[in-house]
């Protein structure tokens, strides 16, 4: 489903990622863990396509498509949903309005009807209801405003209105207390838990993937995976510490 | 001729960025008058969307407790300038709200000049530009309160968003004040589209020229606020950025 082969990126001209090499099959979820400055959040902002992310070698396709020949915006079309550590505010744009806008054009992309306001509504309401987010909410500005946790349930709930292949989560557990957490870790379940659907969760801690539990998990270090095993290795992790298990 | 007919030039301080070739064949500009009975609560709005120059200058005299709100929506593609010269009297309330959106390579201004000559008068300027391409967009706004014009409150909020590197906007806000008890603030800030919020839109799906729009959109919106014809005049602002990106 999504494959990455001997991936190199520099930010600001340094070096960043050096040569990673990933595979998610579909239908199954993969961890990825790793300490500081290991180039986590560069490989989702990389994958996503962030302007200042430079590609210098190597390939990422999803379900066979070169996913670093397209703009950021065409990504999601294909399919790619990347839930961001720190989720942007956008003040005087609704979430309601910015959803459905940013729906219907991947909907258009992919050759399918527009939704309706009416029938966008009614999505966005199941979605919101399933992440125990207050619908009202939703029609405030993006974001503004919003608790650490109230961002990180709304991505969840954006990710089961936009209903994407392949989810890229970028420390949705940071921030979240321990009931939120159970929320987040059951919606990422109920939305991509799916023989079609892929995730690649990034985190920095165990906790999250008591709730989603992980097929594979990777250690990431030096821009590299350093470790490949399966749940087991996070409890490891836990235990001994990134350099006892990366080294 | 009289020397009020003279066509200015940029050494005239409220000339100062204005595209002088444009103005002159509009020159002199025919001043409209606009006078608020005491008590009275008027309304303006001026929308220029279309190809040809607007020129105008207003002067308004608000009597005693007296109300004028005006909207103004500068989105024409030639040169562009209004100029709005408000007298307060005693409890008036003036509301001016501008959104000026420049393209090409035109100029489009707003220039006012607020006095407060009696006390306890209310004045609100907010003022939201955007400029593209090579265009200037200006807005010199002076607000002056004369002695004795105590209890006078004066607000002006001008911010600026600039499309590219290229686009210039001028913020000038002014206060002169000759009373002791004034409540008078001015914010001003020039800047560009959050990058973050762009990648974060794309991110969703949304193409580029779509999520400028919707931030646009909303930067521009608090020009309208609490305006009677809000969403009509929000409505043409959509259409005219959607023509400039």
């Amino acid at each position: 489903m999504l494959t990455i082969e001997n991936l190199h990126a520099t930010v600001a001209d340094k070096p960043i990622l050096k040569g990673l090499t990933l595979s998610v099959g579909a239908g199954e979820i993969h961890a990825i863990m790793g300490p500081n400055g290991a180039g986590k959040s560069t490989l989702a902002y990389v994958l996503g396509g962030r302007p200042g992310y430079a590609v210098t070698g190597g390939s990422v396709t999803l379900d066979g498509q070169d996913l670093l020949a397209l703009a950021p915006h065409e990504r999601a079309a294909a399919g790619l949903f990347l839930g961001f550590q720190y989720p942007v505010e956008i003040p005087g744009v609704s979430f309601v309005q910015f959803l459905r806008e940013s729906l219907n054009a991947q909907r258009t992309a992919r050759g399918a009807a527009p939704l309706s306001g009416g029938e966008f509504l009614k999505l966005a309401r199941e979605q919101a209801a399933l992440l125990k987010l207050d619908m009202d909410m939703l029609k405030r500005p993006v974001n503004v405003g919003f608790s650490g946790g109230e961002k990180k349930r709304a991505e969840m709930v954006q990710m089961g209105i936009l209903d994407p292949m392949f989810a890229v989560l970028d420390e949705t557990d940071s921030g979240l207390d321990i009931d939120a957490l159970r929320v987040v870790g059951d919606g990422i379940n109920a939305v991509m838990r799916r023989p079609d659907k892929g995730v690649l969760l990034i985190t920095h801690y165990q906790r999250l993937l008591d709730y989603v539990k992980p097929d594979f998990v990777h250690v990431l270090a030096g821009g590299r995976i350093v470790r490949t095993g399966g749940p087991e290795l996070a409890l490891e992790l836990e235990e001994h510490g990134y350099e006892a298990v990366a080294a | 001729m009289s020397a009020a007919a003279l066509l200015p030039t940029r050494r005239d301080e409220a000339f100062r960025y204005a595209d002088i070739a444009a103005l002159t064949p509009l020159w002199p500009v025919a001043v409209e008058q606009i006078t608020v009975p005491a008590s009275e609560v008027r309304a303006e709005t001026i929308v220029s969307l279309g190809a040809a120059a607007m020129v105008r200058e207003l002067a308004v005299v608000l009597e005693a407790g007296a109300s004028f709100d005006l909207r103004i929506l500068s989105a024409g593609a030639g040169y562009g300038r209004i100029t709005v010269r408000a007298e307060l009297g005693a409890g008036a309330r003036f509301t001016l709200g501008a959104a000026q959106l420049a393209g090409g390579a035109q100029v489009l201004e707003v220039v006012t000049e607020v006095h407060h000559t009696g006390p306890d008068a209310v004045s609100r300027q907010t003022v939201r530009s955007v400029a593209g391409g090579t265009a200037t967009a200006n807005y010199l706004g002076k607000v002056m309160v004369a002695r004795g014009a105590d209890g006078t409150d004066g607000e002006q909020s001008v911010r600026g968003m600039l499309l590219n590197r290229a686009a210039t906007i001028n913020a000038k806000p002014e206060l002169e004040i000759y009373a002791d008890d004034v409540k008078c603030a001015h914010g001003c800030a020039v800047g560009e589209l959050d990058a973050n919020g762009l990648f974060y839109m794309a991110s969703r799906g949304l193409p580029p020229e779509l999520a400028k729009q919707l931030m646009l959109q909303a930067f521009v919106a608090e020009a309208f606020t609490g305006a009677a014809d809000e969403e009509t005049l929000l409505e043409a602002a959509l259409n005219a950025l959607g023509d400039m990106l």
